[in-house]
């Protein structure tokens, strides 16, 4: 029967994927969305008001 | 006096302020109360699943694998899901936003199909003794991913956007029956596959391993709201981006022509 340890990199390479999988698409997302935001004026937005409307919900 | 109503008020961030008033980036209230959820989620399921957990009398600590690999599973189905209820809306109604979250949805589903499939095959090499096998639920799974990919290259394809949306809509109507198939391929087939650990006639474990697990599979679901809102507003941002650049060749044509 093999042991822990080894095992050990397959569980570390595994948890290692999601976490990094999902960190990397979380940065890119994130980086999208503000160099987009950017490129749109406020008011169109959808979820954004003007300055003169003042705060959203 | 506020943005027009919405029917997707869970999706509106709060004005982090840019330089021109609006919101910058895609982040609001909600998403950042989300954020703080999935992290603190992601720790406890960390310390547990790798830490606090007790070995497995048969899998030995393989065993820490089904606390991440069913849940990205679970998580990519839910993605297929939505995906086909929104293209099925679109197809219905031409609802831009039942497009766009059939997109968002799409793109999500495709990164947990093959994180899923990545765990598999490092959970497969130490305990089936490879890293892949033409098993029914592994050659599924991989088609349900070839599909997704599909769908997402179907999007970038150039052309009108409506036409894109509704063809990318009829291939997204698929997902649904093949998740339906991904998920019976172990029922309906004897394969290397175990059965699914959870099932509506009873569990194959308990005590924290169980709890442990439930709680990978509500952090992966939280997560995955989190993601679509970001993923939504990207989607919706892109599309006001190319409404805009089309405004203003259309004004700069329309200059053109008035000063002959």
């Amino acid at each position: 029967m093999s042991t822990a340890a080894d095992n050990a990199p397959y569980i570390i390479a595994g948890w290692a994927a999601v976490a990094g999988g999902i960190g990397a698409y979380v940065a890119v997302l994130v980086r999208r969305g503000r160099a987009l935001s950017a490129q749109v004026p406020a008011d169109r937005r959808r979820w954004s008001t003007t300055p003169a409307e003042g705060s959203v919900r | 006096m506020t943005a027009p109503a919405t029917s997707d008020a869970e999706l509106a961030p709060a004005p982090a302020a840019g330089a021109d008033g609006g919101p910058r980036g895609t982040g609001s209230t909600a998403t950042r109360a989300l954020g703080a959820v999935v992290l603190a989620g992601a720790a406890a399921l960390a310390g547990l699943g790798l830490f606090g957990t007790p070995e497995d009398v048969v899998q030995g600590a393989l065993v820490r694998l089904l606390y991440i690999h069913p849940q990205a599973a679970t998580t990519a189905y839910i993605g297929c899901f939505l995906t086909t209820v929104g293209s099925g809306v679109y197809l219905w109604r031409r609802s831009v936003w039942w497009d766009l979250v059939a997109l968002a949805s799409a793109e999500i589903g495709a990164l947990f199909t093959a994180l899923a499939l990545i765990t598999g095959s490092l959970w497969g090499r130490p305990a089936w003794g490879t890293y892949w096998v033409w098993d029914a639920r592994l050659t599924s799974t991989a088609m349900l991913m070839l599909l997704l990919l599909g769908y997402l290259a179907l999007r970038k394809l150039p052309g009108d956007t409506d036409v894109r949306a509704r063809q990318a809509a009829v291939l997204g109507l698929l997902l649904l029956p093949n998740v339906i198939l991904v998920r019976q391929s172990v029922v309906w087939w004897r394969t290397l596959h175990q059965l699914p650990t959870l099932d509506v006639t009873g569990t194959n474990i308990s005590g924290l391993q169980l709890f442990t697990m439930m709680l990978g599979f509500a952090v992966f679901a939280v997560l995955f709201v989190w993601l679509l809102m970001h993923r939504f507003r990207v989607a919706w941002l892109e599309r006001q981006r190319d409404e805009v650049l089309v405004d203003e060749a259309i004004r700069a044509r329309v200059a053109e022509g008035s000063g002959r």
